[in-house]
């Protein structure tokens, strides 16, 4: 049984208002990690909230453990939500934080404090338990954040781009936290991110969203290498697929696999000339920008992506031999962008 | 004249209007009240005699002072209260969008922007003994009967509570905007993690919200325990300090006695009697303004 399955779930807003979300259809495993990923004013975060039982949806139905929950307040859900901005309450320590949700379940007093500790040792965060929010670093209000969500061992987390007021440096090992304490106390989780290197990295499964449209649900493996669209070939991967438009429909390839004709070994290849206008050199790899010289798609803008290991040297405004592996072109339809082989 | 010495004149030169402003209309009049109230001044008396704490001593023996210093407190408790829960209850039904929100708000306004002489005269009216137009209706509706109607303004009970609720109607569109205010502060996402975390709405209201609004809700009782505790506009119209005293203030006392009685200096006395509250209220609002600006 799905932990949270939608049906058709549907919310129009007023004109002038984004975030509609459109027809989403979704179940979620058991214990998976379930990220929603699209870019702004896709309805991912809309879609978070309708599951939350902060927005009531125009049509369709929201199942929660088999049981529609439509009607249901947030409160009767029994789910935990990790807000973008942590939403801690200011005139509360971290205690009064994390025990709120236990207060409003009527948990007697000793029960509390045992819970409290538990969640707060988890997350290393029992030293913190007087200071009150203001006190706290961005990394330090998120793990409080956290544990309030986990305190009450919801079947469902809920997370709203939890990440994204930590700086750089530290939004890399708080990912890679996230996921291992996911993992660790295994309930099934919904994750709200823009950001395609978190969905990659934490997802099980990822749903890419656009437009308030699902496009595309899968694997991190999935959603990159067999993109169901050119959206999803585009919205995945930096820099985005090739894509180039011929008679038979748009061709699409990843600027990894567009290699100088050397590298490229396999005999099932396809032949390009390629003219570069620019190259971007950053440590680990370069960035190749140029135009395709001749043949079917001749003119077509495409980028390619080798590893700085690669010893050529390549000079501006000169043609030279690139290939790709006839395996790694994806057909997409002209008209609708959807993928045909 | 170099720019240094200059910057040196310029920065008081430019405050000196404003002091010599609170000094001429705070200052003097402050320390005139403190002079008259130990001293045996009349309207029109050319000496002054100093008697010590004769007026204080005489004021404290009078009935009518002690039943104004209590009607100081009970007028402005209650007004306080009142128009706190009304504020509160108001701001709340304001805060969310609803067709017609701007006009309701711009209403709910007005009774503080009418000088409060004009509102207060129309309730005169509406509450006089003969014309009210609440004992019209009440009559209409079989409540009272025609020939026994209350007299809002003749009536001890009726009378302080009459004033009070003008007093209220006037003062109950400021808080409402000071604390409409506190809870548009309040990010949406707050009470929102409450309710995901399982708080009903009673509990989100009194364990979250206000809470997070209590400096601003005591901004708003500071101020209004001002307005109220020196104000005498509607007693002065409505009442009058009657019927027999029983709706006196302080402030009211003091002017009747100081001013209409010609005994400036125990009006002096009254008023001065004023002066702690005062400054307690004054010390609290600077220290709520302070512990703002360090959060």
């Amino acid at each position: 049984m799905a932990v949270v399955e939608t049906r058709k779930l549907t919310k129009t807003f007023r004109k002038g208002e984004v975030g509609a979300v459109r027809d989403v259809d979704l179940a979620s495993h058991e214990g998976e990690f379930l990220v929603l990923l699209g870019p702004s004013g896709s309805g991912k975060t809309t879609l978070l909230r309708m599951i939350a039982g902060l927005e009531t949806p125009t049509a369709g139905e929201i199942l929660i453990g088999g049981a529609v929950v439509n009607d249901q307040t947030p409160r009767e859900r029994r789910i935990a939500m990790v807000f973008q901005s942590y939403a801690l309450y200011p005139h509360l320590s971290v205690f009064g934080n994390i025990v709120f949700p236990l207060k409003s379940q009527g948990v007697k007093k000793d029960e509390r404090q045992k819970k409290a500790d538990w969640a707060a040792g988890l997350l290393g965060i029992g030293h913190l338990m007087d200071r009150k929010p203001r006190e706290l670093s961005g990394g330090e209000r998120q793990r409080v954040a956290l544990a309030r969500a986990i305190v009450r061992e919801p079947s469902l987390f809920l997370l709203d781009e939890p990440l994204s007021n930590l700086d750089a440096k530290l939004r890399a090992s708080a990912r890679e936290e996230l996921e291992q304490f996911q993992k660790r106390i295994g309930t099934t989780t919904i994750y709200v991110t823009h950001d395609q290197v978190e969905a990659m990295a934490m997802g099980d499964r990822i749903v890419v969203m656009d437009k308030g449209r699902v496009r595309q649900i899968g694997t991190p493996a999935e959603v990159y290498d067999e993109p169901a669209d050119t959206f999803v070939a585009t919205f995945l991967g930096s820099p985005p697929m090739n894509l180039v438009t011929g008679a038979d429909g748009i061709t699409g390839f990843r600027p990894e696999h567009f290699l100088p004709a050397r590298a490229v070994v396999s005999s099932e290849s396809v032949a390009q000339r390629l003219t570069l206008s620019h190259e971007e050199y950053l440590g680990a790899e370069r960035i190749l920008y140029g135009t395709l010289a001749d043949g079917l798609f001749a003119g077509a803008k495409v980028v390619s992506r080798i590893a700085s290991t690669h010893a050529s040297l390549f000079k501006k405004d000169a043609t030279y031999d690139f290939a790709v592996e006839r395996r790694h072109l994806k057909l997409f339809d002209a008209a609708t962008g959807i993928r045909k082989t | 004249m170099s720019a240094r010495s200059r910057e040196r004149w310029l920065g008081p030169a430019m405050l000196l209007p404003a002091v010599l402003y609170i000094v001429a209309l705070v200052g003097v009049p402050l320390v005139l009240a403190a002079l008259y109230s130990v001293g045996d001044v009349k309207v029109g008396s050319v000496g002054y005699r100093f008697v010590g704490l004769d007026n204080f001593r005489s004021v404290l023996e009078s009935p009518a002072f002690r039943r104004a210093l209590r009607n100081s407190f009970i007028f402005t408790i209650a007004s306080q209260v009142l128009s706190l829960v009304g504020g509160n209850i108001l701001a709340l039904a304001l805060k969310d969008a609803f067709p017609g929100r701007r006009f309701v708000r711009y209403l709910i306004l007005l009774p503080w922007v009418a000088p409060v002489s004009i509102g207060s005269m129309g309730w005169k009216w509406i509450l006089d003994s003969l014309y009210s137009i609440i004992n019209w209706v009440l009559v209409w509706l079989h409540l009272v009967k025609p020939l026994d109607v209350p007299m809002w303004l003749g009536e001890p009970l009726l009378a302080m509570i009459s004033v009070i609720l003008v007093h209220v109607w006037h003062t109950l569109p400021f808080t409402t905007v000071i604390l409409l205010a506190g809870w548009t502060s309040i990010p949406k996402d707050i009470p929102e993690a409450a309710q995901v975390d399982g708080a009903g709405y009673f509990r989100r209201l009194f364990e979250i919200q206000i809470p997070m609004m209590l400096p601003i809700i005591n901004v708003a009782v500071l101020f209004g325990i001002i307005f109220t505790f020196t104000d005498m506009t509607v007693i002065y119209i409505l009442t009058r300090g009657g019927p027999y005293d029983t709706t006196q203030v302080l402030p009211s006392l003091a002017f009747f006695t100081g001013i209409l009685g010609s005994d400036l200096a125990e009006g002096a006395a009254i008023s001065m009697f004023l002066l702690p509250l005062l400054v307690v209220v004054a010390w609290l609002m600077l220290r709520t303004a302070r512990r703002a600006e360090v959060t």
